[in-house]
């Protein structure tokens, strides 16, 4: 990066996550459903890191290297994020059928 | 010894060896963060209640602010070095430095409240997780505030023997900052608002 840096763009990216962080504690106070506000929450803190990422930390232009170094990190990522899914769909020590119901005493 | 590509680029990798580095060192801390993430998703859809409101939702906001703040400043550190501008460089990077510091102080007073309710780790799942996390991101902003102040300090006479090793080593330190402050940007609404 040879240019002169952008710094009315670093301005405005910093005011623009100081307003997305003030939609996250309002919408916070809708009282929202919990999948819901989980949703809404997400995906403002997604747009905000990715603001951050790709200005702050340059990654909207950098070398093939560090893309490449990241795209493995995100896979890992993802299957460090789908963990939890394997602890719940694991059946080992899950009986295969249901316990019989007690019977009732006479 | 004569440390090779500092400040020019490797042939190969089209990057000086910092710049590599630095991101394989952030790949790593994503995995890092990632697997506590990964944990709290186990203990909170594994958990019969999880508490609401059991943390100041007005303190980690002010703290959310406070990073984005030191985030701005910090690249302006780095903008105002490219710009040839030692005087606001200096300014910028004490200013982030400080911004840090308010950071750590509001937690002090966030976990001395906790603390002093009988609400350690120990107290319940929800805590546990609390305190490792925003633990481990603490430890973070207090070695980006070692860093800071080692250039702010001793570290700024590179500036005058060689300014472009400055800058890179400023732009590292720059990608470790935004880092800290992007895994707030997650802690925040998962740990003070869902």
């Amino acid at each position: 990066m040879h240019s002169a840096p952008p710094i009315r763009k670093y301005i405005f990216i910093g005011a623009a996550l100081l307003v997305f962080t003030g939609i996250t504690v309002a919408a916070n106070q809708v009282h929202l459903a919990v999948p819901l506000a989980v949703t809404v929450a997400l995906i403002i803190a997604i747009m905000k890191g990715s603001m951050v990422a790709a200005v702050f930390m340059h990654l909207s232009d950098e070398k093939k290297w560090i893309y490449g170094a990241l795209l493995l990190t995100v896979a890992f990522f993802i299957v460090l994020m789908a963990l939890p899914i394997l602890t719940i769909t694991d059946t080992i020590g899950t009986p295969i059928h249901p316990p019989a119901a007690e019977q009732p005493r006479h | 010894m004569n440390i090779p590509y500092t400040v020019e680029e490797r042939p190969d990798t089209g990057l000086a060896n910092g710049k590599l580095g630095i991101w394989l060192f952030l790949a790593s801390e994503v995995m890092l963060f990632g697997a506590l993430f990964s944990t709290y998703i186990i203990l909170r859809t594994g958990a019969v209640e999880w508490p609401h409101g059991e943390l100041n939702v007005g303190l980690g906001a002010v703290n959310t602010i406070i990073l984005i703040t030191s985030s701005v400043t910090m690249v302006m550190a780095w903008a105002s070095l490219k710009l040839h501008n030692w005087g606001r460089h200096r300014l910028y990077l004490i200013g982030t430095f400080l911004l840090a510091g308010v950071f750590l102080v509001n937690k002090y007073f966030e976990y001395a409240d906790h603390f002093n309710r009988g609400e350690g780790p120990a107290h319940s799942t929800f805590l546990a997780i609390y305190f490792t996390l925003t633990g481990l991101h603490g430890i973070h902003i207090l070695g980006g505030m070692v860093v800071m102040l080692y250039f702010i300090g001793p570290g700024a006479k590179l500036y005058k023997s060689n300014p472009d090793q400055f800058v890179n080593r400023i732009e590292y330190t720059g990608l470790y900052w935004h880092f800290v402050d992007l895994v707030w940007i997650f802690l925040f609404p998962v740990l003070y608002l869902l």
